[in-house]
């Protein structure tokens, strides 16, 4: 028995049709057609489809799509600025070489972005503890937590 | 890695939730805020045919100090309490155990009241509950009734909710003012299942102890109190060598079990380590009174 979920997109009012129990993350890939969101362990180990809900991280494999019924969720792809620019997120890991494949890196933007959003220091500790929810098993995390330093010095 | 087919109900009022489990029974599953069940649900370990959504429920989402008792709705995040004002000043065992809940992205959505209904040994708030001498408030459709701390849980992964209740409130008797506590967890990464972990309540008067409490995790099939080593604290001068011998008869109260994550010996050496310092940390935060 499918059920219709109607929520927001990055913005944008959505309605779709889904089962029941099609996640949140298979929603936003397969239905919504955002597939910046990667699914890795889908078990709410790996982090990598971190996405924003009502701007609170949230794990996407481990809700169900019709449990975003009426909230905000905010993915990769809603990051973009007006000209279609990278995220300053986004252009701090660019910058600093804080991904290699890439494939767990929209999770830990994600992380990252509501890390900053709290007010978050650019204390060292506070930052692996932070995104210790992401695995990375390219980079060794020294970049990243570069990258997120930087940002937190210049977050007004 | 996806779920199997159930039939999913949202419910909108408390009355439906419970009218919905009354129906029901065991073959429904209420789904809070999803952290445990969804992964059981990925693996295929659960299977209800019914799933009753509370997220919609007005009222379970309380959270304030009453009397002394920190009183939690049974669907508060437990990133509400992480926030909220006072709590490490107040209960530095809540705050410390907290940390170790997952990371933020769970605990900005995990329910404490799942946590304790899931009854995970390994989990934080379970032991946390023996140690504040917690009562449970859980309701069905047709009574209501409290559940005091150790009576939940009852077996492995085994809570005393029947399966047409629900729980709905949740009662932490805080350690009086002056008292100091602490919780210490060690898993293999932050954030992942513990291996072992010690959580810690000692009031000191007049250079003796005169309230002990020690809670083991992940040390066997429930949440542990050690009620012999409490009782070799008592009366005590909070000394390191009394701290030693206390934190060594924490022992033969547990049984952890060989796993990948590591060997029993090596977690029974844990979770001495982690008690002995705990009460370290728990001295050190008690006021003298």
């Amino acid at each position: 028995m499918t059920r219709d979920v109607t929520l927001e997109v990055n913005g944008d009012p959505v309605t779709d049709t889904v089962d029941p129990r099609m996640t949140l993350a298979d929603y936003l890939r397969d239905v919504a057609g955002l597939t910046g969101t990667h699914l890795g362990c889908e078990h709410g180990v790996c982090g990598a489809c971190t996405v924003l809900l009502d701007d609170r991280s949230v794990r996407s494999c481990l809700m169900l799509a019709v449990q975003a019924e009426g909230h905000r969720v905010t993915t990769i792809e809603g990051l973009v600025g007006p000209d279609g620019g990278l995220h300053p997120v986004q252009d701090a890991f660019s910058r600093h070489h804080a991904l290699q494949c890439g494939f767990c890196t929209p999770g830990f933007i994600m992380t990252v972005v509501e890390y900053l959003a709290e007010g978050g220091s650019d204390d060292e500790h506070e930052i692996r503890e932070r995104i210790s929810g992401n695995l990375c098993r390219c980079t060794g995390y020294h970049n990243i937590v570069l990258a997120i330093q930087e940002l937190a010095r210049q977050n007004p | 890695m996806k779920p199997p087919p159930f039939e999913y109900r949202r419910a909108e009022h408390r009355e439906e939730a419970l009218g919905l489990l009354a129906e029901h029974g065991d073959e429904a599953k209420i789904l809070a805020g999803g952290q445990s069940l969804m992964p059981l649900l990925a693996f295929r370990l659960a299977r209800p045919a019914v799933i009753v959504d509370i997220n919609r429920l007005a009222g379970l989402d309380e959270l304030h100090m009453e009397d002394g008792a920190l009183v939690v709705g049974s669907l508060t995040r437990h990133r509400a309490i992480e926030k909220m004002g006072g709590i490490a000043e107040r209960c530095p065992l809540i705050a410390d155990a907290i940390s170790h809940i997952g990371h933020v992205a769970i605990r900005n959505r995990g329910s404490v009241g799942g946590s304790i209904a899931h009854a995970d040994p390994a989990a934080e708030w379970p032991v946390i509950a023996l140690l504040l001498d917690a009562q449970f408030e859980v309701e069905s459709a047709t009574s209501s009734r409290t559940i005091a701390g150790p009576d939940m849980f009852s077996g492995y992964m085994q809570s005393g909710i029947a399966p047409d209740e629900m729980l709905t409130r949740l009662r932490f008797q805080l350690p009086s003012a002056g008292a100091g506590s602490a919780f210490l967890e060690v898993a293999r990464r932050h954030g992942d299942f513990a291996m072992a972990g010690a959580g810690v309540v000692l009031r000191i008067s007049d250079g003796r102890i005169n309230d002990a409490r020690i809670g083991l995790m992940a040390a066997g099939l429930t949440p542990i109190r050690a009620t012999d080593a409490e009782s070799m604290l008592l009366d005590q001068e909070p000394a390191d060598e009394v701290f030693e011998m206390a934190a060594r008869a924490v022992d033969p109260a547990i049984a952890p079990l060989d796993d990948v994550h590591g060997p029993a010996d090596y977690k029974r050496n844990l979770a001495y380590v982690l008690t002995r310092r705990a009460l370290h940390l728990a001295r050190d935060r008690a006021g003298v009174t």
